[in-house]
């Protein structure tokens, strides 16, 4: 069930003003990918973009196409709503309900579509979705607390276990690690590592060393210049990028001298 | 370290070591501050003391001074049910259609049109009551009458809708014109409260493939929930206090009804006081002030109710 | 861990046959929903025209098939999901046309009816000795004018000076959460009681039914006070604290730190409130009815008798009745204020917002 995406040609707007520009690349089927590159280079936006996120940014627009299994996401035709069902996505800030237990958090996205879901096949889901995201031993005694008691990086593999939840096709997260300690970091890390069996990932990190731990392919972006839109460098398997990179700024970025 | 100490004035606080003209003006200035919070103080305490005071005289009226009561609760518990009637009917109008226009502006309109459509509503709040009184008794009385009639005449089993119908000046139209005063208020509480809602909840349940409204329900209003209490509370008082609204439509005759569509009407206090107060002597007069009194206690305590529900849902959030 | 995690995944029929899920979903054109409205309201204009029902009837028909229908289209092609969004999404553009209605009404009703009434003699003439036609509210005017006047002199000033006590001096203590608390509760009074406490206190100095214009502007000034200290106090507390610190740094005492740093980089902000305020009180009937009164002449004195305001002129012309043949030019004469009163809210309502929007830059964050 997990898809590749192709990207092509992609230019990224906020209203006038063009972020990111001429991205090209393939994202590969049950592989892990990660967006590397210095802050505000178009990372988050790219990644934003390959599930309609971008959208709900009021005034900003694509061209380009992004092409997922044969569908352009892009086409008058595809609804968002159905294309976010199934690319999932996990942010930067864990962000489960705040007025929901972790039961129903965990089944957020299902009860969208089934509204009428039996108890047993809900309590199937809830332990299949921890299970999948190495959070039910932790938590399996307390489904029924509120979700914001956890702690951060409990709240965002819970926030994973309701991504998975819908069984989407991809899985998108955007530093998922960036507000947690070394341990949950390591804990996730481990966790997309499993995930990847199952789901096509892509992973932005600002942590090269995650990318070099947790990623297949990695992707460098970085401003054409000050006050320039954002551009995708390089494309390359992960191992080839932190030995041997194509470009000087890849190169220049992974061995520390700017970024 | 030991020579920052020493220094006399050091510039990290400057408070300590001002020149003898500035310490004067501080401490005039900050009377005059001081003072000024005091002036408040002084005023609402003089608002209860007087209303306290001239309210006494009334608690031995009865007959003629009364207003033909036999004393003064039996004079003022159907102004108060009255006035109740009318801000219950008001609110059951207002509330949903506020939260319905407090989404437009912060969820459903575009970001720029959404500004304009905001002042319009602030303009719903800037037009006098007297003039929504005006408009009420002469205009909306006469729009609403063949909807009475259809009414009574359809859904006429119902205690609300017994009728007859004589005049569009009844206690629902008195309603429906301070729904439309309330409205602004809870509206724009109502907004504030749907706009701080985190992007990132709100971002949450779009990931998983929700609709707008699917989004609303899941992160924004769960949320919100204390604000829309708190706001629909403040937006009660407003309309348990208003006076000339009530005043000019309302052909009031002072009985206990829930028949909403007859020419016999529950008055409402404030409604009372602005129409009998110009003829009133004597003892009459502090039975009016005494009506005031409960008035002022009455919408005391749903402001306080949704000022405290306001700041519980604050802390929690 | 690896296997509680890979098992049941594999065991799920469903994730074999979900090898292509479409993410196309069958939509309605774009022009479904003008198309929706246009034919609902055409099928609600047939009986419309042919039973002569009144244009709200056929707005509410033709509503109530627009809401029935563009839904249940959406629902049988794009699902019900769909189709509760687009619901949802009508009702709440709905409630808002429906709260525009009043205001359109009224504007349009005090226009239509009010500008007839306007005249030079409307403007500088009061109604002292005129019973029907004739005469105009040259006497409210000026006391609108003067018992608001006096009312922004006294709350102004005491507004903002009592919230740079609490932003600048309180700083939480007892004595501010108090008066947090207070003005809270002054914000709620009903303006009637405003109105009563102003006569209860002229009724101990002057003896039973003072009639005293400069009472009005005491009972405006209870309902004006909260306002103008909310509304400060907001401005103030966006002042960033850096600013101030820089100025103390310099040795600057604190009072002129406030009166030449604090107050004038949240001037425009202040000033917005302030005129928000005034026009807000300017409306006010209830306490003037009480204690400023009726009068049919001008008075120019308010510490001495009763003085005629616009919003009262309104309410007494309004309800006077008396000989029939004079009713209608006593209506009329309602309408004619009423236009004036709601052209000066407004005015100071744009006014406010110019202000607002002149001074927005510095008082941004």
């Amino acid at each position: 069930m997990a898809k590749s995406i192709d990207v092509s040609d992609l230019n990224i707007y906020y209203g006038d003003f063009l972020a990111v520009s001429g991205v090209n690349m393939t994202v590969k089927a049950r592989q892990v990918t990660a967006f590397i590159g210095p802050s505000g280079c178009g990372k988050s936006t790219v990644l934003r973009t390959l599930n309609r996120m971008h959208e709900v940014i009021p005034g900003a627009r694509v061209e380009g196409k992004v092409v997922v299994d044969g569908q352009s996401l892009y086409d008058p035709s595809v609804d968002p709503v159905a294309v976010r069902r199934q690319i999932g996505m996990v942010f930067q800030r864990p962000n489960p309900f705040p007025t929901m237990s972790i039961y129903d958090n965990v089944l957020a996205g299902n009860k969208l579509n089934a509204r009428k879901m039996k108890k047993s096949e809900a309590d199937d889901i809830v332990e299949r979705s921890l299970k999948g995201a190495n959070l039910w031993n932790e938590v399996k005694d307390r489904l029924s607390k509120p979700g914001m008691g956890l702690s951060g990086g409990q709240q965002q593999r819970l926030c994973i276990a309701r991504a998975i939840a819908v069984r989407p096709q991809v899985l998108l997260m955007d530093e998922p690690c960036s507000a947690l300690d070394p341990i949950s970091t390591s804990a996730i890390e481990d966790l997309i590592h499993e995930l990847k069996s199952e789901y096509t990932i892509v992973i932005v990190t600002h942590n090269m060393q995650q990318a070099a731990r947790v990623s297949d392919d990695t992707g460098f972006f970085n401003l054409k210049a000050t006050g320039e839109p954002g551009q995708l460098v390089e494309f390359n398997p992960t191992k080839k990028m932190f030995t041997n990179p194509d470009n000087e700024a890849t190169e220049a970025y992974i061995s520390g001298r700017f970024g | 370290m030991s020579t920052i100490q020493a220094d006399p004035a050091p510039p990290s606080d400057p408070l300590q070591e001002e020149g003898s003209t500035g310490r004067a003006g501080d401490s005039i200035f900050r009377g005059l501050a001081t003072g000024a919070g005091m002036i408040i103080m002084l005023a609402l305490a003089g608002v209860a003391i007087f209303l306290v005071l001239q309210s006494i005289p009334a608690l031995g009226a009865s007959g003629e001074q009364a207003y033909g009561a036999d004393n003064i609760v039996v004079y003022i518990w159907p102004l108060l049910f009255g006035t109740v009637l009318a801000a219950v009917i008001a609110l059951v109008i207002a509330a949903p259609l506020s939260i319905g226009v407090a989404l437009v502006i912060s969820h459903y309109a575009p970001r720029r049109i959404a500004r304009l459509l905001g002042y319009l509503i602030d303009l719903l709040a800037a037009v006098p009551s007297v003039v929504y009184g005006l408009w009420g008794r002469e205009t909306l009385q006469g729009w609403v009458f063949p909807v009475y009639d259809w009414l009574h005449d359809n859904l006429g089993f119902l205690p609300f809708f017994e009728g007859p119908v004589t005049t569009g000046r009844t206690i629902l139209t008195a309603g429906v014109v301070l729904a439309v005063m309330a409205l602004p208020i809870i509206t724009a509480l109502c907004r504030e409260v749907f706009l701080q809602t985190p992007m990132m909840h709100q971002e949450a349940a779009l990931a998983l493939g929700a609709t707008r409204w699917e989004m609303i329900r899941m992160a924004v209003f769960p949320y919100a929930r204390s604000g829309i209490t708190s706001a629909v509370m403040l937006g009660l008082g407003r309309a348990l206090g208003e006076t000339m609204a009530v005043a000019l439509v309302l052909s009031a005759s002072g009985i206990v009804t829930f028949n909403l569509i007859s020419s016999q009407n529950p008055s409402t206090i404030a409604a009372n006081i602005a129409l009998n107060y110009a003829n009133a002597s004597g003892t009459k007069v502090n039975v009016l002030i005494a009506g005031g009194l409960v008035l002022f206690l009455v919408t005391f305590a749903v402001n306080f109710l949704g000022r405290y529900l306001a700041a519980r849902g604050r802390a929690k959030a | 861990m690896t296997d509680t995690l890979h098992e049941p995944f594999h065991t799920d029929p469903s994730t074999d046959l979900s090898t292509h899920v479409p993410l196309t979903k069958p939509q309605l054109p774009s022009i479904a929903t003008t198309l929706a409205a246009a034919v609902s309201w055409g099928l609600a204009g047939l009986p419309a025209l042919l039973l002569s029902w009144p244009i709200a009837g056929w707005v509410v028909v033709g509503w109530i098939l627009f809401v029935l229908a563009l839904p249940t289209w959406s629902g049988l092609i794009e699902g019900g999901r769909k189709a509760v969004d687009r619901l949802v999404t009508i009702l709440v553009w709905s409630t808002f046309a429906l709260a525009m209605l009043p205001l359109v009404a009224v504007i349009y009703t005090v226009v239509e009816r009010g500008a007839g009434a306007l005249s030079v003699e409307f403007f500088t003439a009061s109604q002292q000795g005129v019973l029907g036609e004739g005469g105009g509210i040259y006497h409210a005017i000026m006391g609108t004018l003067i018992i608001t006047v006096i009312a922004s002199v006294i709350s102004i000033p005491i507004g903002i000076m009592a919230a740079v006590y609490l932003v600048e001096y309180g700083k939480n203590n007892r004595l501010s959460r108090t008066l947090t608390f207070l003005v809270d509760v002054m914000t709620g009074i009903p303006s009637i009681v405003a109105g009563l406490f102003a006569l209860a206190l002229f009724t101990l100095l002057l003896g039973p039914l003072p009639r005293i214009a400069i009472g009005g502007s005491i009972a405006l000034s209870v309902l004006m006070i909260p306002i103008v200290v909310r509304s400060t106090e907001e401005m103030l507390k966006l002042v960033p604290d850096e600013l101030r610190e820089g100025a103390l740094a310099l040795g600057v005492p604190k009072w002129r730190t406030i009166t030449k740093v604090v107050l004038p980089t949240a001037l425009g902000g202040i000033v917005t409130g302030a005129t928000l305020a005034v026009a807000r009180v300017a409306g006010e009937t209830a306490p003037l009815l009480l204690i400023a009164g009726t009068l049919r002449g001008t008075n120019f004195n308010p510490f001495d008798g009763a003085m005629q305001t616009l919003p009262v002129l309104i309410f007494g012309e309004a309800t006077r009745g008396g000989l029939a043949e004079y009713v209608p030019f006593q209506i009329e004469r309602a309408w004619g204020a009423a236009l004036v009163l709601i052209m000066i809210v407004m005015l100071l309502n744009l006014l406010a917002r110019v202000v607002g929007s002149f001074f927005s830059p510095k008082t941004g964050r």
